[in-house]
């Protein structure tokens, strides 16, 4: 008989996978209580060095051209196709679902992917446009991505749960801190695999496993932090979270499921450019 | 370079270019707004007074139409000299402007009739259009002096300086200037509605004076757009850095389309908010204009006596 | 003799054409009512400090009533008024505004400070071009981006500041109206008196009761507003502490607020800029309004070689200009709006001195009663100072210098606000880069403090949430736009 080779399950920061730099982890069991992997319980500090890395891949990945953020997450996509069963099988034994269930969520992950994929070069156009100012000047509108956004995933749906709230953070430029689902953090930490051998630059995803409670707070109040999709948070700290935020003023949102330009829009800014028109 | 009394170039013609395209740009929108924004300044009462005066002082009373005749000429001369003659203290105007021709009718009468601080000038090289050889621009001026013209307007080639012959356009300047000596004032005509853009506007100005111009002025008065206030400005403002930089005070002449006295004092408050007032004298600011006089001797009369004027009590040239 | 040779006589703008009430009341669902504490203050002129009229003080009783009345005039005739019927509101306002114009500017002046070639040039056709431009999208919204039924808020609590206070109100009012909002609108404390002459054009206009209500008071009328249960929607104009404290209150209901907050923006001058444009620009960017302008190029960056001759050029144009009596059609600089706000304004520029920046102030006679500051630069300034860092609001300019152009864009955006910037160069390529670099809501290329109702105007950062203006501006009151 083989014994199998178990999976670490670490934190994903600045394109590494660390431990958590408290140490800590927490047992993950399936819904029979079988034991399945002891992720790591990221800390405050943990949270620290990620926003660190998001903040410095953010001038590199905002400035990429947006064709090239585009072909990024279109070669996520394509790297989740080629592990599907991987994450079929994390999503199996964690949500307790049918094979087809499973296989259901990582299909509509991997097209979500690709949806916000050919998001990228279009927001501008769809978006941005120039204002007929009455006057001789040339005035244009563009939106551009935040900075660094927090999103936290979905409680449910483990891979489609962040994707919903990552894809369209990513396709315009913004670097995201992941915190993942607390009881579902495998497809979180199994993304990070599929992201180090994406062409994603490191650091413009961050992925943290743990406690929410734990780790929301520090997110929230942290000031290099731009915005935060809080649509996996608890409904209830909406208020809390909001409050903390409001020291460097956040942009804080909650989304229905939808996937939407929406969502895109959310978490950037629109920069208006004025110009004389003259010889 | 010691014979222009300044060491801005060292009097090559790739000194000059470089000097020239080195000059910081005009940006059209800012330079028009700051020009219209000046033209909001309301210029009340006694203010207005002062500014009437001041600009009869400075007006180039003009006529350069191939039907003058020295009678025109003469009885120009006479208004120069009394613009109201009801009124004496109407002070003269600046100077006579006129063809070469009728330069020795202008300066003869003007003596006769006590007139003899009030300068003629002559439009000389060709004027308007400069096209003619240097030979013929050197007797043109030479024959202007000769006959009494104590300032002499004269015009820039400006298809040279369009093709970037500044070298040539400088020694033409500059070969008239020489000529002129101490006899005669120069004036340098740029037709700025011919120069296209206000970056040229301020590289031949600045040409000008650094091929020693005592004055530089817009226009010949026969191409419009002519002393529009922004292209005044972007001029003030030559001739203010140009004293930063050299400490020589060269005037400006906004000559053409100034008719009223709402436009002569646009022109004046520009100078005051540019150059500041040291220029706000008939020996560093003059107006070219004929129609103009009339309008402020009228409104002249309205702040006086407190009623609108009528043309009947003016002198028609 | 040549130095008086053209002093320019005084020119005031006659006030008579402004017919002011000694006392106002609130102006609720189309009337003038008492304000329940029956408390008055007073509306001064800060050019004179004399009273200009006696305002009422809302309080929380007042501010329901203003709420339900929006509610109301929501509920029963707004939100059945067709699209098309509500253009025409704001095309009538629009016109009323334009045929009043005179008025206006001269009132906002006497109650502002600010001199009357703004109010007459900027503010009051600003406001009217805002109205004229919302009105037509009234009809239009399914056009805008925003899905093909866009759905107002329903009431809208607005808060406007005292810098242009005719200005904003009609940057709150006129989108809010377009999209099919009704409004309670509360003005600044110092600055009320050209909204309750707005009421009137309301009244002219015969815009249906409720959909515009207007309560003066202080903070705490504010605070009352913000705080109302029944409202769906904030739009608040001020400074970024108060918008702050505002986020914070609405947090726990979810309704969402637009935050047009303060700044401290960069002008950066680069040594290929065209220099007599710039150096006007510069002016125009701190010392228009007084400085009282949110997004005033408080901070100039000036590229090291051009210093010099950069600042002489400088210090010489600000000498010239006009301080004084806000009606004289020749003053460049008002009044400051407050007291308060000269206390502020006077204690940053000391901080300055102290820090050991070097103060250099323009030569002029300010007048003895009223609150004045005159036009003040401070060079030698460095990113710590408190000059660099925190918002005056006043005529006061920091100079720094960089190097290199990344320096410039380094120093620009080192600030806890976004809300505009300045470039100044004739080389395009580098004027588009440097728009890319600048985290700012609003780039002013070769040009500075322009404002248009088609531009979207906002902040990033900590200068605000969301934009007025424009396409960009309706999602501020659309429900769920983006």
């Amino acid at each position: 008989m083989r014994i199998d080779v178990m999976k670490t399950y670490k934190l994903y920061i600045g394109g590494a996978f660390p431990r958590s730099e408290s140490g800590r982890s927490y047992e993950l069991k399936d819904k029979k209580g079988n034991f399945i992997a002891n992720p790591a319980l990221a800390s405050r500090k943990d949270l620290r060095d990620a926003v660190v890395a998001a903040k410095s891949a953010f001038s590199g990945w905002s400035y990429a051209t947006a064709y090239n953020r585009g072909q990024i997450l279109y070669r996520m996509a394509e790297m989740l196709e080629g592990r599907t069963e991987q994450f079929v099988a994390e999503i199996k034994a964690l949500e307790g679902v049918t094979d087809s269930v499973a296989r259901k969520q990582v299909q509509d992950s991997i097209d979500l992917w690709v949806w916000y994929a050919g998001w990228s070069d279009k927001i501008s156009t769809t978006s941005g446009g120039t204002n007929p100012i009455a006057g001789p000047y040339y005035n244009f509108t563009i939106p551009e991505p935040l900075g660094v956004v927090g999103v936290i995933a979905d409680e449910k749906e483990s891979l489609l749960g962040l994707t919903r709230g990552l894809a369209p953070v990513i396709a315009s430029g913004n670097t995201a801190v992941l915190i993942a689902s607390e009881k579902l953090p495998l497809s979180a930490i199994s993304l990070a695999e599929v992201i180090a051998t994406s062409d994603l630059p490191s650091g413009v995803v961050n992925i943290l496993t743990g406690s929410k409670s734990e780790l929301i707070p520090w997110l929230a109040s942290h000031m290099e932090v731009d915005g935060i999709d809080i649509s996996g948070a608890d409904k209830k700290l909406d208020g809390e979270i909001k409050k903390a935020g409001t020291e460097n003023l956040k942009r804080i949102y909650r989304f229905e499921k939808d996937a939407s330009l929406k969502r895109i829009l959310s978490f950037m800014e629109y920069k208006t450019v004025w110009h004389p028109i003259g010889i | 370079m010691s014979e222009f009394g300044h060491k801005l170039i060292d009097g090559s013609e790739s000194s000059l270019k470089s000097f020239l395209d080195n000059l910081p740009g005009v940006d059209k929108v800012g330079a028009e707004g700051r020009a219209a924004m000046l033209g909001t300044r309301s210029i009340k009462t006694t203010s207005k007074a002062r500014a009437i005066d001041l600009a009869i002082s400075m007006v180039d009373l003009t006529t350069l139409e191939g039907a003058d005749t020295p009678g025109k000429v003469r009885s120009l001369c006479a208004k120069a000299l009394r613009p109201d003659p009801t009124d004496s203290t109407v002070p003269h105007v600046g100077a006579i402007c006129v063809y070469n021709d009728m330069v020795k009718v202008a300066r003869d009468y003007l003596d006769s009739i006590g007139g003899q601080s009030i300068p003629v000038a002559a439009v000389s090289t060709a004027f308007p259009s400069g096209r003619a050889s240097m030979e013929v621009k050197l007797r043109d001026t030479q024959d202007a002096i000769e006959s009494g013209a104590s300032e002499i307007d004269m015009v820039i080639d400006r298809g040279a300086f369009l093709s970037g012959k500044f070298g040539s356009v400088f020694d033409e300047i500059k070969e008239i200037k020489a000529l002129c000596g101490e006899k005669a004032h120069l004036k340098v005509i740029l037709e700025t509605g011919e120069l296209a853009t206000y970056d040229n506007v301020r590289k031949a100005s600045y040409l000008a004076m650094l091929a020693g111009a005592d004055f530089i002025k817009t226009s010949t008065g026969k191409v419009s757009p002519a002393a529009t206030p922004p292209v005044v400005l972007v001029m003030l403002e030559a001739v203010r850095d140009f004293f930063a930089l050299t400490g020589k005070k060269i005037g400006v002449k906004p000559a053409g389309g100034i008719r009223t006295t709402k436009d002569a004092i646009k022109q004046l408050v520009l100078v005051n908010e540019t150059t500041g007032p040291e220029w706000l004298t008939p020996k560093l600011f003059r107006i070219g204009a004929s129609a103009l006089l009339n309008d402020l001797l009228m409104q002249r009369m309205k702040l006086s006596n407190g009623r609108y004027s009528s043309a009947n009590y003016v002198t028609v040239d | 003799m040549t130095a008086d040779i053209f002093e320019y006589s005084p020119a005031p703008e006659s006030r008579a054409i402004v017919k002011l009430k000694s006392e106002y009341g609130l102006f609720i669902n189309g009337k003038w009512v008492s304000p329940q504490s029956k408390k008055k203050f007073s509306s001064i002129n800060p050019a004179t400090e004399e009273v200009l009229a006696k305002v009422s003080q809302g309080n929380q009783v007042d501010v329901d009533k203003a709420v339900k009345a929006a509610r109301a005039a929501y509920n029963k005739v707004w939100s059945k008024t067709k699209p098309k019927e509500r253009a025409k509101y704001l095309f009538r306002i629009a016109r009323l505004l334009q045929e009043r114009a005179r008025e206006f500017a001269v009132l906002e002046s006497l109650d502002n400070g600010k001199p009357i070639r703004e109010t007459r040039d900027v503010d009051v056709p600003l406001s009217a071009a805002h109205f004229f431009y919302h009105a037509g999208w009234a009809d239009k919204l399914e056009y805008a981006g925003y899905g093909d039924n866009p759905k107002p808020y329903g009431v809208v609590a607005q808060i406007i500041p005292w810098n242009f206070p005719l200005l904003m109100l009609a940057w709150k009012v006129a989108p809010a109206l377009a999209t099919g909002n009704t409004v309670v609108l509360k003005p600044a404390e110092t600055t009320p008196l050209t909204a309750l002459l707005f009421a009137e054009i309301c009244e002219q206009a015969e815009l249906p009761a409720g959909v515009v209500n207007i309560v003066t008071g202080d903070g705490t009328t504010g605070a009352a507003l913000v705080n109302h249960r029944d409202i769906d929607k904030v739009a608040f104009t001020g400074s970024t502490e108060v918008g702050k404290l505002i986020a914070t209150s609405i947090a726990d209901r979810g309704i969402p607020a637009t935050l047009e907050l303060g700044g401290k923006g960069a002008n950066i001058v680069f040594d290929d800029a065209p220099i007599d444009e710039a150096v006007e620009g510069i002016i125009n960017g701190i010392f228009f309004n007084q400085g009282h302008v949110c997004c005033a190029g408080s901070r100039l960056l000036l590229q090291e070689s051009i210093v010099d001759d950069f600042l002489t050029k400088l210090q010489s144009r600000m000498a010239k200009i006009r301080v004084g009596d806000p009606l004289d059609k020749n003053t460049d600089l008002g009044a400051i709006n407050s007291s308060a706000q000269l206390t502020k304004i006077k204690e940053l520029s000391e901080s300055g001195t102290k820090e050991g920046a070097n103060i250099w102030s323009a030569p002029c006679t300010l007048p003895t009663k009223g609150f004045w500051y005159p036009p003040t630069i401070f060079t030698g300034v460095t990113a710590a100072h408190r000059i660099a860092r925190e918002e005056i609001f006043g005529p006061v300019l920091s100079v720094l210098t960089f190097r290199t152009p990344q320096e410039a864009m380094e120093k620009a955006n080192n600030t806890p606000y976004g809300l505009s910037a300045g470039i100044w160069t004739e080389k395009g390529s580098k004027i588009l880069w440097a728009a890319q670099q600048l985290k700012a809501g609003v780039i002013w290329a070769n040009t500075f403090n322009k404002f248009d109702p088609a531009s979207p105007f906002g902040g990033y950062k900590e200068s605000g949430w969301g934009r007025e203006g424009g396409r960009h501006g309706l999602a501020a009151y659309i429900k769920g736009a983006k």
